[in-house]
């Protein structure tokens, strides 16, 4: 078999002495769609920023396409960086430029591409997300749906191995949620792309993923095929599956507080 | 902990600041080269000329009549003392003293701090807020590169331009009160102020204006840069861009005048 093209090794991570990430090992194959699920505060946005190297972990390794991206040269994060196509939560379009110029940029920066070319690429791009008509809008002038998909265009610019989707469908109606779900399979099988997503939508990740790794308080609990995943008796994910709420109006430390505010010590205390 | 813990993190924490801020001037000058017309990077140094129009054009107004007020200011003040012993043609010395030396690139670099360094780092720390700075690295564009140096060759040239002209208002608005006062007419006044100009002066007061330039810039937008959380983290390093580069500069003045006077003592 061929070697995963994004392979963790022991990624932990500590933020102001709290564990955020417990030496997870996650490997991804080439072509794949991988869905790292997990509550809020599970990590999962942290190892999305590890995964594409914004920030060093406090141990472990990240092999993207056999190469370390915390320990290699600035010419090959570059290499990896063009590889590599990153759709933000928010859009993270530059509000001060089009949405053609925030598709533009990748290739006027990184490429010797003559502007005649860069603005039939622009089009195409912008055309596959279906924003064809949409080039000289400004972002503020974009709904939610339409700036997530002006991401992926700019994300595909170069025409990027791997996609990194952060919450695709965060922040939509289940329509559009539904269209950005298609486009990414869309994007699957046409240019054959790697495309990890964070998400907590079951929905949307049973819809396009084809493995699915959940993470729980720092560490990866199950990385398993949508079948294997659904059928799941780990109770952390049928809890996550079955959204049953954990009891935090009742638990131990919400009680303990509560007496000491009524001036009530219980027995043995 | 104890008072030497805190002494020495806090000077930890300062000395790091000004470690980050030079390694940031040093990518700054590194990226220099792909801003020059036609051999740099395409289109490059069109959004240094925006930031020329943004920093220079925008604070003409402001700087001249900040300087003119000085420029009156002082010749008033000298004037009340010097008129007592007869001195009057010196507050023409003192004005255009003052002004090359010290007074024009100062006023420029607060009013351009106040100006223009609240708003590199209010743009900046909003493009941090919204993962823009995110998105450009994880395309492999430096946000130095791309955000930072326009900015810094704009102020590069704009901010000396501007220290020329508010030399120039403040000693002329100090030909009018001079006018005004005891009718020097103005071609005396300049025959003055040109008998009292230095070159060495103009040098001093245009190497000052570089350095405040490259204060302003760089602390504008390490303050963007260094924004964590969300919306009020911006307006928070706005105002600590602008009250930190005032200190550096008032700082870098004194060190820089000190350093001239040393040279010329000689």
């Amino acid at each position: 078999m061929e070697s995963p093209i994004i392979s963790v090794r022991g990624l932990t991570v500590s933020y102001g002495g709290r564990r955020v990430l417990d030496g997870v090992d996650l490997d991804i194959n080439r072509g794949e769609v991988m869905a790292l699920l997990g509550a809020s505060g599970s990590g999962k946005s942290t190892m999305l920023r590890h995964i594409i190297g914004l920030e060093r972990p406090d141990s472990g390794t990240v092999l993207v396409q056999g190469i370390d991206i915390n320990r290699c040269s600035a010419r090959e994060l570059k290499g990896i960086r063009r590889g590599m196509g990153v759709a933000f939560q928010e859009g993270a379009l530059f509000s001060s430029m089009s949405v053609e110029e925030n598709v533009e940029l990748p290739l006027r920066e990184l490429t010797t591409l003559a502007d005649p070319v860069i603005e039939i690429m622009t089009y195409i791009k912008l055309a596959s997300v279906g924003l064809g008509e949409a080039g000289k809008l400004m972002p503020q002038e974009l709904s939610g749906g339409m700036k997530k998909r002006a991401a992926v265009a700019r994300a595909t610019a170069l025409d990027p191995e791997i996609l990194v989707f952060d919450e695709p469908s965060a922040g939509l109606d289940p329509i559009v949620a539904a269209e950005l779900d298609e486009l990414i399979l869309f994007l699957k099988r046409a240019f054959q792309m790697t495309i990890v997503i964070v998400t907590h939508e079951m929905t949307s990740a049973f819809r396009i993923a084809d493995r699915l790794a959940m993470l729980y308080k720092g560490s990866l609990i199950a990385v398993e095929d949508k079948a294997s995943f659904q059928a799941s008796t780990d109770p952390r994910i049928r809890q996550f599956l079955d959204r049953i709420p954990d009891n935090i109006a009742e638990s131990q430390s919400v009680q303990r507080r509560l007496r000491e505010l009524a001036g009530v010590t219980g027995a043995g205390e | 902990m104890s008072v030497l813990e805190a002494i020495g993190s806090s000077v930890i924490e300062r000395l790091s600041y000004l470690g980050n801020l030079t390694t940031q001037f040093g990518s700054a000058l590194d990226a220099f080269p792909r801003l020059v017309p036609f051999v740099g990077r395409r289109g490059r140094w069109r959004s240094a000329l925006r930031q020329m129009a943004a920093i220079g054009v925008g604070a003409l107004p402001m700087v001249a009549i900040v300087a003119a007020c000085g420029g009156s200011i002082l010749a008033i003040q000298s004037a009340s003392e010097l008129g007592q012993f007869g001195a009057m043609h010196l507050v023409v010395d003192i004005v255009v003293i003052a002004f090359t030396r010290e007074l024009g690139p100062l006023l420029t670099a607060i009013v351009v701090s106040g100006r223009s360094g609240s708003a590199f780092s209010a743009e900046i720390g909003t493009m941090v807020v919204t993962e823009e700075i995110d998105a450009l690295r994880t395309m492999a564009i430096d946000p130095i590169e791309l955000v930072l140096a326009p900015k810094y060759l704009a102020a590069m040239i704009v901010v000396p331009c501007l220290t020329i002209m508010s030399s120039l208002c403040g000693i002329l608005s100090g030909g009018v009160f001079m006018y005004l006062q005891v009718n020097m007419t103005l071609p005396i006044y300049l025959r003055d102020v040109a008998s009292a100009i230095l070159l060495r002066d103009v040098f001093t007061g245009l190497v000052k204006s570089v350095v405040f330039a490259t204060i302003i810039v760089q602390v504008g937008c390490m303050e963007g840069f260094r924004v964590k959380g969300g919306p009020e983290a911006v307006g928070r390093s706005a105002t600590s861009a602008v009250v930190k580069s005032t200190f550096l500069v008032i700082f870098a003045d004194l060190f820089i005048t000190a350093m001239f006077y040393m040279a010329g003592a000689k």
